[in-house]
Parts: structure tokens; C-alpha cells; sequence
């Protein structure tokens, strides 16, 4: 089957782009040195295309009668009703009835409607799971299939952001808003551990964008370094580190639960209470490896409190080591062993984030 | 294409092997092989005097994709090795026909670099390897 492309796919391709496919998508895994890459966005500022991202919009079929609100907090474990004026953006996951996850999304209320950004790889299950849940509200789905979505990501994003477009009320954003102007809306969030933007412009903007930022000095970052820089940073990637079969609770998402009020049924409430009354079995969590060697998913951990598994694992450029991300036992602390090929090696357990505000986040 | 040189034997499995003139055989990894692994983050090398094996694992290459097994071109023992590897394993990248050599052999059976691919019997094969990997995009 032919894999889909983005508006950018031209010009990644005149970069001399390694492209891979990524749930259907022909993406880039890096344009040179992944590693330069990653070091481009933690030290300035570097662009990633996202746009196989699954855009998902929800507007009261009825203005003002509150569907898409309430459809919403029926969907996400997170409470969009946090969210007090336009602008305002939370993570979240959508679960099943079992407390699984679904898939973990940003939703962002816009003045006219909400907006659900979801992976690439959940797409068909996120869009039946929306469209099944929405028959119970007036509420009109639509994907946003017209939309690419580019983050720009380090210390300096957005500045040259701002320079290269002009778009200056970006700087004013703080974490977890987003602005409109125009068919474009301009978000201050991301998955990299840095300051940044995600963008997301009708599909015939994103090559100017692409280029103006280019020549601005914002470099191109493939979906190798947006790996490393995402754990490092300590954030989930969905059907590695997650998925149907665990909870929030057991992936290290039990923060984004909004657990008041207590009335609000959200999908997966009743498994995930009594989850919680009795501690959940396992947790994910970090690791970081003390000798030379990558940890990579699907290898196995041992701890004083029984065997786990990695669930990504990667050398980490800015910590100069691997680190991991493992589903272990509850209670599973301090030193590990890792089975790198064959071979026990010592790793230390250790809460995630490994890097956080331009600096590594243990010694 | 990627640059090859002429001078170089190279194995199906993505060595090259150098005769010097004092008879040792110098091992690396090919241009091809660094582009297809990508940064090189560990390389774990041999031991100096151990006796390795045509086509036998000799090596490991851990980069930012994976880890991958480095098979001796020829049979001998090990006589040198790069320690500068250890510090700067990105030499296999920026330059993997010269200061991101591997190790040294003394080859106990010279013959054995006959067995191996010259350059244009090489590319051949990078080739019909890339057409493979081609099939499974959308080029």
C-alpha cells in the first residue's frame, strides 16, 4: 500500500532525507547525524513535520448547547471542564471501559469548537471510538485531514519562530495555550523536554512555513531524534510505552486523571477506581544504565521485586548513556539488572523525567 | 551511491579488508554499513591476540538503530586495535575507510581475501540490498 505523504514531503526528500514509514506514513528519520539533530534542538531550536498526526475537531452541533464539552469528559480521564477560557490545552488519555488507554491526546478549546490532536497510529480506533461515544450527544465530529502540523522545539523556537513569521503574540503564549489567528493555530506545547510550538496550518502554508524557518535557522529534525529527545524528557510514546492493555496508573500518567469530580463518569472510571483501591500491580518508570551499552524495548529488566520489561530504550545523546523507559513491579526500586544482549548489566531505577530545564535530572 | 574504495575487499556482510604491506589485514565497516546504522554510539571490539575466524562474530557495533554483529573477513589473530574508537565512536561515521578502522589481523591464510567482493562485485550487491529496502517505500 502506498504510503501517505505530507505537504512537506518534497522537501524533506530534496534535504536527502532517510524516510521511513510510521503508521502508513512516509516520514523522515533523519536528514544527516540524528545525534547533531538532537543536540540542534536542546542547545537552539530545530523543526519537526507531525502532520500525520490525527486532528480531530468537536463542535456543539446546537452553538452553546455544551455536547462537545460534555462528550469530551465522557472521553478523556483528564477533565477538559479545567480548561476556563479559549486557548487552554491539557493532556490526557482516552480509555476503554477497562481503564486501558486508547490513546493519549492534547485537547485544546478553541472559541468556537474543541480540537483533539491523537496519534498517527490510533487514528481509525480513535475515530470509531469518537464517532461511537458521540451518538449519545448533538455534537459534529470532523477530522482535520486539511491540516499539517509542525513543532518547533528548543531554547530558542520561539524567537526565531516569531522572527520567521511574524506571528508575535506566540511569545506571550505560556505552557499549554494556543492561539488562533487565522486558519492557523499556534500552540505552546510539545514533546521534547524544551520550549517550543506546535503549529498547525492549512496544508498549502506548511511548506512556506518550513522554508522561512529554514532560513531562519531552525534546522529539520527527524523522527529518530524526536525519540531520544522524548525520553529523555520522560514522556510516553503510545503502543510502546502504553497501550489498550495498561492504565494511566501503570504508565506513569496517573497525574493526568482528574479523579473530582467525583460524579463525572468518564469512560474507565469504575476499572480505574478499583484499580487504585487496590495498587495497581505494576508501574512504569526510568532507567538509566550505568556501563556502556543501549537498552532497547522488549528487554528484560530484574529488580529485588521481580522482572519487568523495557518498553523504549534508547542511547541518550544529552546524558551520554542509555536510558529506558520499563514497565517494573509496584515496588520496584533502586538497582536493576538489564539483559543487553545476553549479558546482565547494572541500571539504576530512576523516576522519569531524565532531563528537564536544560539539565539532566540525576548524576 | 556511496563511496566505495578500490582498494578494499569487502565482504556480503558489509566488512572491508585491507592488506598492508607488512601482511596484516585491517578491518572496518563500509560506507554503505555506517549510512544503514546511523550515528555509532559503542563499539566493542575484540581483544588483542584473540584468534578469530572468517565470517565468525568478532565485533559489535551499537548505534542510534541498532546493535549489529561485525564478522572477521578472514581467519587470524587480532593484532591491533583502534582505542581511539572508545572516545569517538562518530569516527566509523565521518570517515570509516580510514580513522574509523576496527582492528588489525594477522591472517592465517592470506587466500581467504580472494573469497571476498571487489568493489564493483560490491556496489552490486549494496545495490540489490537498497532494491529490496526500496520495495517497502514508496520511492
Amino acid at each position: 500500500m502506498a504510503l501517505r505523504r505530507t505537504p512537506l514531503h518534497a522537501l524533506h526528500r530534496s534535504a536527502g532525507a532517510v524516510m521511513i514509514d510510521f503508521a502508513g506514513w512516509s516520514m523522515p528519520l533523519r536528514y544527516g547525524s540524528q545525534i547533531e539533530e538532537h543536540h540542534a534542538v536542546r542547545a537552539d531550536a530545530g523543526m519537526f513535520d507531525v502532520s500525520h498526526m490525527t486532528i480531530i475537531d468537536m463542535l456543539d452541533a446546537h452553538a452553546g448547547n455544551g455536547h462537545a464539552q460534555a462528550l469530551l469528559r465522557q472521553l478523556i480521564a483528564n477533565d477538559v471542564a479545567r480548561l476556563d477560557a479559549p486557548g487552554k490545552a491539557l493532556y490526557g488519555t482516552l480509555l476503554n471501559e477497562r481503564g486501558g488507554i486508547v490513546d493519549d491526546v492534547i485537547a485544546f478549546r478553541l472559541p468556537d469548537r474543541f480540537r483533539m490532536v491523537a496519534n498517527a497510529a490510533t487514528r481509525e480506533r480513535v475515530l470509531s471510538w469518537c464517532a461511537r461515544w458521540a451518538a449519545d450527544f448533538t455534537v459534529a465530529v470532523e477530522e482535520r485531514p486539511d491540516l499539517a502540523m509542525v513543532a518547533i522545539q528548543g531554547p530558542a523556537a520561539v524567537k526565531r519562530f516569531v522572527a520567521a513569521t511574524g506571528h508575535s503574540g506566540a511569545a506571550a503564549l505560556k505552557r499549554f495555550q494556543a492561539l488562533t489567528a487565522g486558519t492557523w493555530m499556534i500552540a505552546r506545547t510539545g514533546y521534547t523536554g524544551e520550549d517550543g510550538l506546535e503549529v498547525l496550518a492549512p496544508y498549502d502554508d506548511a511548506a512556506a512555513l518550513w522554508q522561512r524557518l529554514a532560513e531562519g535557522g531552525v534546522r529539520p529534525i527527524g523522527f529518530g531524534a524526536r525519540d531520544t529527545l522524548r525520553l529523555e524528557a520522560g514522556l510516553n510514546l503510545y503502543g510502546h510505552d502504553m497501550d489498550e492493555t495498561t492504565s494511566p496508573l501503570e504508565s506513569n500518567l496517573g497525574w493526568t486523571v482528574a479523579w473530582a469530580p467525583k460524579e463525572r463518569a468518564f469512560i474507565g472510571r469504575d476499572a480505574l477506581e478499583a484499580q487504585r483501591g487496590a495498587k495497581p500491580a505494576a508501574q512504569l518508570t526510568g532507567l538509566a544504565l550505568t556501563q556502556r551499552g543501549v537498552m532497547r524495548r522488549g528487554m528484560r529488566v530484574a529488580t529485588a521485586a521481580g522482572d519487568g520489561v523495557i518498553t523504549s530504550g534508547v542511547f541518550a545523546p544529552s546524558l551520554g548513556c542509555s536510558v529506558a523507559l520499563a514497565r517494573v513491579p509496584r515496588d520496584a526500586a533502586g538497582e536493576a539488572q538489564v539483559t543487553v544482549r545476553g549479558e546482565p548489566k547494572p541500571a539504576r531505577l530512576l523516576r522519569p523525567p531524565f532531563w528537564r530545564d536544560g539539565a539532566r535530572t540525576f548524576e | 551511491m556511496n563511496e566505495l574504495s578500490g582498494e578494499l575487499a569487502y565482504a556480503p556482510t558489509h566488512e572491508w579488508a585491507r592488506l598492508d604491506d607488512d601482511g596484516r589485514v585491517v578491518v572496518g565497516i563500509s560506507d554503505y554499513a555506517q549510512e544503514q546504522l546511523g550515528d555509532v554510539v559503542y563499539i566493542e571490539l575484540p581483544e588483542l591476540d584473540q584468534d578469530v575466524s572468517a565470517a565468525e562474530e568478532s565485533a559489535v557495533v551499537e548505534s542510534v538503530k541498532a546493535a549489529s554483529d561485525i564478522y572477521a573477513p578472514v581467519s587470524g589473530t587480532v593484532v591491533a586495535l583502534n582505542d581511539a574508537l572508545a572516545d569517538a565512536p562518530e569516527l566509523v561515521n565521518e570517515d570509516p575507510y580510514g580513522r574509523g578502522w576496527f582492528f588489525a589481523i594477522e591472517p592465517s591464510d592470506p587466500s581467504q581475501l580472494e573469497d571476498l567482493l571487489d568493489a564493483s562485485a560490491y556496489s552490486e550487491h549494496c545495490e540489490s540490498a537498497a532494491q529490496d529496502d526500496a520495495d517497502g517505500e514508496d520511492a
